[in-house]
């Protein structure tokens, strides 16, 4: 992360919304949009900016699935633990992920290659069980093509 | 008038091969000379599943499936140059649906405001605003269309914009419940993305019906496109004078604005939304009073979803009478559901209401994905729902009927469910999604579900108690009746019906230690067959608690006692010799 950059980025956000009202979300959804998670440091600044107690700010973060703490992997993939995905054994393709790179969900390879996620729903039922790395969707997918699929990730 | 032809991008055997057909299309299209003849407009669903590429040609209307490279070609000189159709590509699209919600979607391009509107798109708003002139006459048509809310309570919906409508103050907010959190459910995203100036329409109607002057778009930050479409919708409309100030002349003036989801499931709950779009946590407050009285910074305010809002603009421009001829006595018009499970034809459909489960399942979505194995249920209604078994399926789905059964028609997630399936494993699966989901600001939610969760637990691990069921059953009492929100009072419905059609099957799993449809895995037992062994011993290597013992003459048995159900010694076995009990 460029820190240097912190206070610009953080100002055009905010000018975009501090005019309008119940805001708050938006403008953390522009940071994280910017830096992939959203960083301590900004939270803070943001606090003194908004004039807003950071504990707002962190109850907030913390109460949505939705805004991270950490910073995400170069890669980051969500496997599908949707109701379809499910019965069509997400449940194994979230076993072989966790085996071959050694980390459990919401967490980051040691290398800082691979970011694991569990979802809810992808919103593509069609395709269950569907596993998703960074933009790309995965449908179909078996638990034997998983190590195959993540060599193509550098 | 030039052809556009509609490509499906969502499908798995596009993007499986990683062929990106859209270019392709393209230079086949600037190849043949037709690059000036024909778009190409990519959209996510047309309601056509597992058949590979799908294309649709228009204005000939005419659908291919299973397109293959080489087909290309010939489409582009048959149909698009020549208007021919060709018979061996055409799909047969299914005969009981009914698209009134998804009318538009794969059929206009999203992001063209006057392909909407040539497709009769704004028409509703026309009227409302020019022709009826009055508040009371719009909802005066949307109660003549019986038209009720989608999202899963399936309130009328002239019933709450009237509320709000009689309020007097000051300011009014008109909201759309765009943050479809229910798993397995999907429509929400498929009208925002393919028709989203129905909802933009619906929206303006609804804030001019309720005398509202600004309107939110809440929409989940996880379907990007979605929002990207709306913008566009907005940005268009606005340009149109079909927002803004003095809409089309009439006096009426509405702004609208996006707010993003951040996934939280419980901000379905109309509360809770208000206060994720006032930037707070997403926590329910007691009701009443209710937001059609004081909602968004404490204004009367009226949420509608997304799938509501979409059916509007044709009630207003056909009339509300149009509506009401479709359906059952006390629910009127269709419903999306969003098929999914052990199906042949996964995806959305929609329906009238009336019709029954045995028709969506065996002939609008092709009957179920393995054949020989039978139907044990049908889920309806997501984690607020339950499940209705196969004797039932005969049952016209409506609001009433699926009440009556035990479950609810919810926002349209419908899960089929075969032999193959665990009911007490189904049951900790929407329970678990509740405990997660559980914003925990009251006790019986948040620690009721919990307990629940845990007994579920003991049960699928074999250590459950007859006792345990009743305990179930008192937990699941207490949450209906005190939860604060719709989240916790309808937590343990998954439970209560699995239990109440499948009781068998927990007992089966307290009192004789097995799990029917052999999913729990501490139930289950691996056992080596003799026949098939090859005495390799790859399994003794690969089992982590070396419970498995013998030798290459005598053949392996594996240790009930020291086996931990892992499951290595299965996926290591090269002849399938290792079976689960």
């Amino acid at each position: 992360m460029e820190t240097k950059n912190l206070d610009a980025d953080l100002e055009r956000i905010v000018k975009k919304w501090k005019d309008k009202k119940g805001s708050l979300i938006m403008i953390l959804h522009g940071m994280q949009n910017l830096y992939g998670y959203v960083p301590r440091e900004t939270a803070l600044k943001l606090s003194q900016t908004l004039d807003v107690p950071l504990a707002r700010i962190y109850e907030v973060i913390t109460f949505y699935n939705y805004f991270k703490l950490e910073p995400p992997g170069k890669h980051n993939i969500s496997v599908c633990l949707g109701t379809a995905c499910y019965l069509k054994g997400a449940a194994d393709l979230i076993d072989e992920v966790k085996k071959l790179l050694e980390i459990n969900e919401g967490e980051t390879t040691k290398d800082g290659l691979f970011h694991l996620d569990v979802v809810r729903c992808l919103g593509c039922c069609g395709l269950a069980p569907v596993m998703m790395i960074d933009e790309k969707v995965y449908g179909k997918v078996q638990r034997k093509q998983i190590a195959e699929i993540l060599q193509n990730y550098h | 008038m030039p052809h556009k032809i509609i490509l499906v991008k969502d499908t798995g055997a596009v993007e499986n091969k990683g062929v990106d057909f859209n270019t392709m299309l393209a230079n086949q299209l600037r190849d043949s000379g037709a690059a000036e003849k024909a778009s190409i407009v990519p959209v996510a669903d047309i309601g056509v599943y597992d058949k590979g590429l799908v294309l649709r040609i228009l204005p000939d209307n005419v659908t291919y499936s299973n397109v293959r490279e080489a087909d290309i070609k010939k489409i582009i000189e048959q149909t698009v140059l020549a208007g021919k159709i060709i018979e061996e590509l055409s799909h047969d699209g299914r005969d009981k649906q009914l698209r009134i919600v998804l009318k538009n979607c794969g059929l206009v391009d999203p992001d063209s405001i006057d392909d909407y509107i040539r497709a009769g798109g704004y028409q509703g708003l026309r009227k409302a605003l020019l022709e009826l002139k009055s508040q009371d006459k719009v909802i005066e048509e949307l109660k003549k269309s019986g038209l009720r809310g989608r999202g899963g309570a399936g309130f009328p919906t002239w019933m709450k914009w009237s509320t709000a409508k009689n309020q007097k103050t000051d300011q009014k907010y008109m909201i759309c419940n765009g943050d479809e959190g229910d798993p397995g459910a999907y429509m929400d995203r498929s009208v925002l993305e393919g028709d989203p100036h129905a909802v933009v329409e619906g929206m303006i109607i609804a804030g001019y019906a309720i005398g509202a002057s600004k309107g939110y778009l809440y929409i989940r930050a996880e379907y990007p496109l979605a929002v990207k479409r709306i913008e566009k919708a907005l940005e268009d409309a606005r340009e149109y004078g079909l927002l803004g100030e003095n809409i089309l002349e009439s006096g009426f003036t509405y702004e609208m604005e996006i707010r993003l989801g951040a996934g939280a499931f419980v901000c379905g709950e109309e509360t809770a939304l208000i206060a994720s779009v006032e930037g707070k946590r997403g926590t329910p407050k007691p009701r009443p009073p209710f937001p059609a009285v004081k909602g968004l910074w404490d204004k009367p305010s009226i949420i509608n979803n997304v799938e509501t809002l979409a059916a509007v603009p044709q009630i207003l421009s056909n009339g509300g009478d149009w509506l009401a001829k479709i359906g059952t006595a006390t629910s009127k018009g269709t419903k999306v559901f969003a098929i999914t499970g052990k199906i042949k034809n996964s995806g959305l459909v929609e329906v009238p209401m009336g019709i029954t489960l045995r028709e969506i399942v065996f002939e609008v979505a092709g009957g179920l994905l393995n054949p020989e194995k039978k139907i044990k249920a049908v889920q309806t209604g997501g984690p607020s729902g339950g499940v209705i078994p196969k004797d039932f399926l005969d049952t016209p789905v409506d609001y009433e009927n699926l009440g009556k059964l035990g479950s609810i028609m919810g926002s349209g997630g419908m899960i089929v469910i075969d032999e193959t399936d665990c009911m007490v494993d189904l049951a900790k699966f929407y329970l678990g999604f509740c405990v997660d989901e559980s914003c925990g600001k009251c006790a019986p939610c948040r620690i009721g579900g919990y307990q629940m969760l845990q007994l579920l637990n003991k049960i699928s691990n074999g250590e459950g108690e007859l006792a345990d069921l009743d305990k179930l059953k008192r937990i699941a009492y207490a949450m209906q009746k005190a939860s604060l929100c719709g989240l916790g009072q309808t937590a343990a419905n998954p439970v209560l019906s699995t239990l109440k059609y499948f009781e068998d099957e927990y007992k089966a799993h307290i009192v004789n230690k097995k799990c029917p449809a052999g999913k729990c895995k501490y139930l289950l037992m691996y056992k080596i067959g003799e026949d098939k062994c090859k005495r390799c011993g790859v399994c003794v290597k690969n089992c982590p608690t070396q419970a498995i013992s013998g030798n290459r003459e005598k053949g392996f048995t594996i240790d009930q006692v020291k086996c931990i159900k892992c499951g290595n010694c299965t996926e290591v076995c090269k002849f399938e010799a290792v079976a689960k009990e």
